[in-house]
């Protein structure tokens, strides 16, 4: 990021450009359909948020330097270069005004992936120069202490200490060999230490042994938010170090829905070479617990429960009825949202936009739509299984003064363990 | 020029050159898309790309989402109509089954005329409320470009011109049907060099996104 300039911007840009880029470029018919799906324009009515419009410069390049009638038209000065000052404007648009959802990618009627461009059109802007200083000051502090909240491992073997004391479990931290290598994010750290309790009695409960690597614990990867490969290969490689290290057979992505794309999909192809491990949400592991029977609950939920479907779950994830078979096991009271599942609104905190305090205006606007899917609901309780989401919802309901409380799926399952008949006291 | 004459050159000159600037412009369009290339998915996969392609090849022909339908309903009605009306028009009306099989050599039963008829008129309509949409919804004026209006202006002639000429109407029908092919011509020298091509690349659009969504096992 230090160095940047429009010239680099621009060749970043030339190499994010491949067939479906062209392809979705070539496609695309100004329908205006995608911004009816993109929170930031049905929430703002701003037209500016459509999102293809937000990969205008990206476009402009494509068909500049890739198509023959751009070159010609080019050539005749009949189309504008990039400027910087045009890359300045979009900035807002393409890091404020996008949570990298995937709602837009789901409607298009001709098929453009818009959020794989999206995420694209970012590495433009971040070599350019153009990214917010909330996320620049993320990225440089994922990469110097290993954490975008500059979380360190003191704090979790202190946030470790605290589980010692309140459940007598250990968190094997660095252990060679365990079936499975937690990752957190620092979120979760900080806000809710409770997911870490819950994790160590889950897996104790289901006889798996795991670790956390004092190496590499954060899960989250600010280089992809801000759209700097390089930087979020090195932050992929050191969780892939930590765990070739110790040679576990699964990493967990945390209640992240960010962290999972950015390790499940994109860390693989940062790395250029397939990981000898698998890569699972904690969503994904629960329910394959609970299939092989290591799951045991007991006593379900008075509350009216929904569930909040994290957008990189559903939509770039393709995790959709994990949470819901891990719901059915603890509730009896419960309501889907208008439009769960895979076309769940998001939160409008994702993507690196919660990372940026210049976005929390138009990031307060976003949750409007949230909050009218809740209006319809009446509900007691929230569950997600995102700490990024969590945060958004309750900051959200807060300002609305809507006293609903979010849970994390992970800790509400673990509410309702069977207690191992030698531990000490009934919950 | 006499009308005979001019329908003389419209139907062959013209629409022969117009024939190949289309098909040398598709190709070329289509190998600069091709040729760029793409990078191979090295992340475990979940599901098939393959079926995930054609599937969204398919399902994209229908709205995916309830809400965002009813928010871009008319758009969504609108492009429907006049998309299956061109399509039966073009290559079921019989005419143009007599020409196609003059071009590949074999045919197919064609619609009866006045289905044909209709269609066109329903077609018709459906361009001239897209076209009111475009000049006045706040959204489609802010990201309509020149592009938008000369794709729309070079398809609603030929369906206008074809019309006229079927119900001989304000001139002689050798005129019409000269106008008719050359509005043809137009339509095709303008096609690959401009969103018109989306005709073709959607099937690639949604095969890419269609493909990726299905190694995550995303369903679309
Ligand atoms: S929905 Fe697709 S075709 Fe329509 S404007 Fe958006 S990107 Fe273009
Ligand atoms: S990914 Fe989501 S936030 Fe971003 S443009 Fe698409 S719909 Fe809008």
């Amino acid at each position: 990021m230090t160095h940047a300039t429009l010239e680099r911007g621009i060749n970043a840009l030339r190499e994010q450009i491949d067939a479906p880029v062209a392809a979705f470029f070539n496609s695309c018919v100004n329908c205006g359909i995608c911004a009816e799906a993109c929170l930031f324009y049905t929430e703002s009515g701003n037209p500016v948020y459509t999102p293809i419009h937000k990969l205008e410069p990206m476009r402009r390049l494509w068909e500049q330097e890739y198509t023959l009638v751009g070159r010609i038209r080019k050539m005749l000065g009949l189309s504008k270069a990039i400027t910087d000052e045009e890359l300045r404007e979009w900035e807002e648009l393409v890091y404020d005004g996008c949570s990298l959802c995937g709602r837009c990618s789901m409607v298009c009627p001709v098929g453009n992936d818009i959020t794989y461009m999206l995420r694209k059109m970012r590495e433009g802007m971040a070599a350019s120069g153009n990214a917010p200083e909330g996320l620049i000051g993320a990225t440089t502090r994922a990469v110097k202490l290993g954490s975008p909240m500059g979380v360190k491992v003191v704090a979790l073997q202190a946030q470790a200490k605290h589980v010692k004391n309140d459940t007598g479990l250990e968190i094997p931290f660095d252990k060679e060999g365990a079936d499975y290598m937690v990752l957190l994010s620092s979120m979760e750290i900080i806000n809710y230490p409770e997911y870490l309790a819950a994790i160590a009695r889950i897996l104790d409960q289901a006889g798996k042994s795991w670790t956390v690597s004092t190496e590499a614990f954060e899960a989250t990867n600010a280089g992809i938010q801000i759209g700097v490969s390089d930087i979020a290969r090195e932050l992929v490689s050191r969780v892939v170090a930590a765990a070739e290290k110790l040679k576990v057979k699964t990493i967990v992505s945390p209640e992240c829905g960010h962290a999972y794309t950015a390790i499940r999909w994109e860390g693989p192809n940062l790395i250029g070479r397939p990981f000898a491990f698998k890569v699972r949400h904690i969503v994904e592991v629960l329910d394959e617990l609970r299939k092989e029977g290591l799951l045991k609950t007991e006593g379900l939920e008075e509350d009216h429960l929904t569930f909040h479907d994290p957008c990189q779950l559903v939509r770039r994830g393709g995790v959709v009825d994990q949470p819901r078979n891990l719901l059915k096991m603890v509730s009896q009271n419960f309501s889907e949202m208008e439009d769960c599942g895979q076309m769940n609104w998001c939160c409008g905190a994702g993507g690196g936009v919660s990372a940026n305090e210049r976005a929390d205006e138009l990031r307060s606007k976003a949750f409007l739509r949230k909050k009218s899917q809740l209006d319809k609901l009446n509900v007691d309780t929230i569950v997600t299984a995102c700490a990024n989401c969590r945060i958004q919802l309750e900051e959200g309901l807060e300002e609305h003064e809507m006293e609903i409380p979010v849970v994390g799926l992970t800790e509400m399952i673990a509410d309702h363990l069977v207690v191992k008949e030698q531990s000490e006291g009934g919950t | 020029m006499t009308s005979a004459e001019f329908l003389m050159f419209a139907r062959g000159p013209m629409i022969q050159v117009a024939g190949f600037v289309f098909a040398l412009g598709l190709l070329v369009r289509l190998v600069e898309i091709l040729m760029l290339g793409r990078s191979e998915n090295l992340a475990e996969k979940r599901g098939s790309g393959f079926q995930g392609g054609l599937r969204t090849i398919i399902s994209r022909f229908f709205p995916a989402d309830q809400n965002t339908f009813k928010r871009s309903a008319v758009t969504v009605v609108a492009g429907y109509v006049f998309h299956v009306g061109l399509f039966f028009i073009i290559f079921f009306l019989t005419p143009h089954i007599a020409l196609f099989k003059h071009l590949v050599g074999f045919s197919w039963p064609a619609l009866s005329t006045p289905i044909i008829d209709f269609l066109t008129v329903l077609a018709l309509i459906a361009m001239v409320v897209l076209l009111w949409r475009r000049l006045t919804h706040p959204l489609l004026k802010f990201l309509s470009t020149g592009e938008d209006f000369i794709a729309w202006t070079v398809t609603f002639l030929p369906l206008l011109t074809g019309y006229m000429s079927y119900h001989h109407l304000l001139l002689p029908y050798n005129w019409l049907l000269g106008f008719h092919i050359a509005s043809v011509a137009l339509f095709l020298v303008v096609f690959p060099f401009t969103k018109l091509m989306h005709t073709f690349t959607f099937f690639l659009a949604r095969w890419y996104i269609g493909s990726m969504a299905g190694e995550k096992g995303v369903r679309q």
